[in-house]
């Protein structure tokens, strides 16, 4: 922090007080309003008449709002797990600088640059009976959640596989040397030396997971809108469906607000962290 | 010997993932070159019997020119206000005591980390309410709002690396605050401001949900959700589909290709911020 600039030119306050009004605006007063909306009954036409508790009082006996929260689960799991676990091997493997490695790189991160929209309509070219598949398991509701799970996946690991580099690249090669000295085999290295040196990597792949995975809405909404019988459903699905298409304002709101909740934790842990750095 | 074994190892493995990566692209792109009646009569796993543009032809014609307009229109003032405001906002919070500065700038990037699902109903009433609804000013204003927090935090940490004794110099030769945002750190912060500018454009072009919530006639739909309408419209038109992929793919692909080093360091850096 440059200590010798301490008085503040009040033009200064303007820098900071228009985005401030903007994000406050379009953001922190949206939020507010959204938390209220939770605690009522609300069509968008008629006024919100307040209900207390009553929507998350309905969850209980919601089925399709239990499966959202298992394929949340699923999704948090499998797609977090999967493209943490492939995102760091891929990493570790591509590592080295060597011939052919940014060939190899660029085609594990070109589908990052493709929306989730393209992304759901290339897999569903593909998931197309006739194709790899006799009759295509998007519309198999035992197997939906997982034929959308693929090309999100497919896009995802080479987003943390970037990170994974990012840290790799911080890691002191005198270590590896010293090991190598010492006869250490490829996965002492790595379980010595990269795993603990990628702590703090690895803490910001799992925030980005949990935020990614909680707000994943794209590709499920593109090839299933949460369907064959909300057997896709993820929260985010369900929430934009219960608010824009069946005009239950105050459920959605609560649906959101269990969203909210659940990526609460995460929030907090990736605020502190960059509390601290600064 | 040992180490050649072991390239050519690496290369197999690593090659075979890639061609595993890049094989639905291909086969994509593939689609998207056949005829209609090609893939009807023979199905899509054939060996392609035909070769045209048709499809290419399809999707530009039905509503993806009009659609990619309206991306250029939404996503270049969106990534230009996002970016001047949020460098503004870093320049006075990294190189200035501002009392609170911690806190704002906290605040702001908590704003961008909320799901965004806690903001779709009051941002769609709020912009009924404004009379902006079904525009691409509320698509804009909405998606500037979103991503200030972002660009703010990983501006600011950059700003406050820079050496004291530039803005100390420029101060003794009497420049202002503004000019020595404006002559000085702006221009410092270049590599920083390509870095966002090339992942905010990706982020604003690929956007579907803020463009679902805000917006509703398809005559003002960005190439994102008319990409899903064209799927509608076409059931199972597989090259047309293909190709309003492909369509939708140009521009973050090459934006990408062009910044490429940006575009990488950039995604690091926000996230091991």
């Amino acid at each position: 922090m440059p200590r010798s600039l301490s008085r503040v030119p009040p033009i200064l306050l303007l820098f900071v007080l228009v985005p401030l009004l903007v994000e406050g605006f379009w953001v922190f007063w949206p939020a507010l309003q959204g938390f209220w909306l939770a605690l009522t009954n609300w069509d968008g036409v008629s006024p919100p008449q307040f209900v207390g508790l009553d929507n998350y009082a309905r969850m209980i006996d919601d089925p399709v709002f239990h499966t959202a929260v298992t394929n949340t689960a699923i999704w948090l799991v499998l797609f977090g797990g999967l493209s943490a676990v492939g995102g760091l091997g891929m990493a570790v493997l591509l590592q080295k600088e060597r011939r052919g490695v940014g060939f190899y790189r660029a085609a594990l991160f070109v589908p990052v640059v493709f929306s989730l929209v393209a992304t759901s309509l290339i897999w569903q070219v593909l998931y197309q009976p006739g194709g790899i598949f006799d009759s295509s398991p998007l519309a198999d509701p035992d197997t939906a959640i997982y034929a959308v799970l693929v090309p999100a996946l497919w896009r995802q690991v080479g987003y943390v596989m970037v990170l994974y580099l990012a840290g790799l690249k911080g890691i002191d090669p005198g270590l590896y040397e010293a090991a190598t000295l010492d006869g250490a085999t490829a996965w002492q290295k790595f379980r010595h030396i990269t795993w603990p040196q990628l702590s703090s990597v690895n803490s910001v792949v799992l925030s980005v997971i949990v935020i990614d995975s909680l707000r994943s809405f794209d590709v499920v909404w593109s090839m299933t809108r949460g369907g064959p019988y909300h057997s896709s459903e993820l929260l985010s699905t369900y929430m934009y469906s219960t608010a824009f298409q069946s005009l239950k304002l105050g459920y959605a709101s609560a649906l959101a607000v269990v969203i909210f909740v659940l990526a609460f934790g995460v929030i907090v842990t990736y605020l502190v962290r960059a509390f601290r750095e600064n | 010997m040992r180490s050649s074994t072991s390239g050519r190892l690496f290369h197999a493995v690593a090659g075979t993932i890639s061609v595993l990566w890049l094989l639905p692209i291909a086969a994509v792109i593939i689609t998207a070159l056949r005829s209609f009646d090609d893939i009807a009569a023979n199905g899509l796993a054939a060996v392609p019997q035909s070769f045209t543009f048709a499809g290419f032809g399809d999707a530009w014609t039905n509503g993806g020119a009009g659609a990619m307009w309206n991306s250029v229109l939404v996503t270049v003032p969106t990534v230009f206000l996002s970016l001047a405001l949020s460098s503004a906002a870093a320049y006075a919070l990294s190189r200035f005591e501002i009392p609170g500065r911690r806190t704002i700038i906290l605040l702001m990037l908590a704003g961008n980390l909320l799901p965004p699902q806690i903001l779709l109903v009051p941002v769609s009433k709020l912009t009924e309410l404004l009379g902006i609804y079904d525009t691409l000013i509320a698509l804009i204003v909405v998606q500037v709002g979103f991503g200030l927090g972002f660009y703010t935090f990983v501006l600011q940490g950059f700003m406050r690396a820079m050496p004291n004794e530039v803005q100390e110099a420029a101060t003794i030769d009497g420049a202002g605050p503004v000019q020595i945002f404006w002559r000085i750190v702006l221009p410092m912060t270049r590599p920083a401001l390509a870095a966002l500018a090339a992942l905010a454009f990706t982020w604003i072009f690929n956007d579907l949900l803020w463009a679902i919530t805000v917006l509703r006639s398809s005559s003002v739909m960005p190439v994102t959700p008319a990409l899903l309408a064209l799927q509608g419209q076409y059931v199972s038109n597989w090259n047309v589909i293909a190709a309003g992929s492909v369509i939708a793919a140009v521009p973050t692909v090459a934006v990408f290709l062009r910044f490429q080093r940006h575009f990488i360091s950039g995604l690091a850096v926000g996230a091991v911020k």
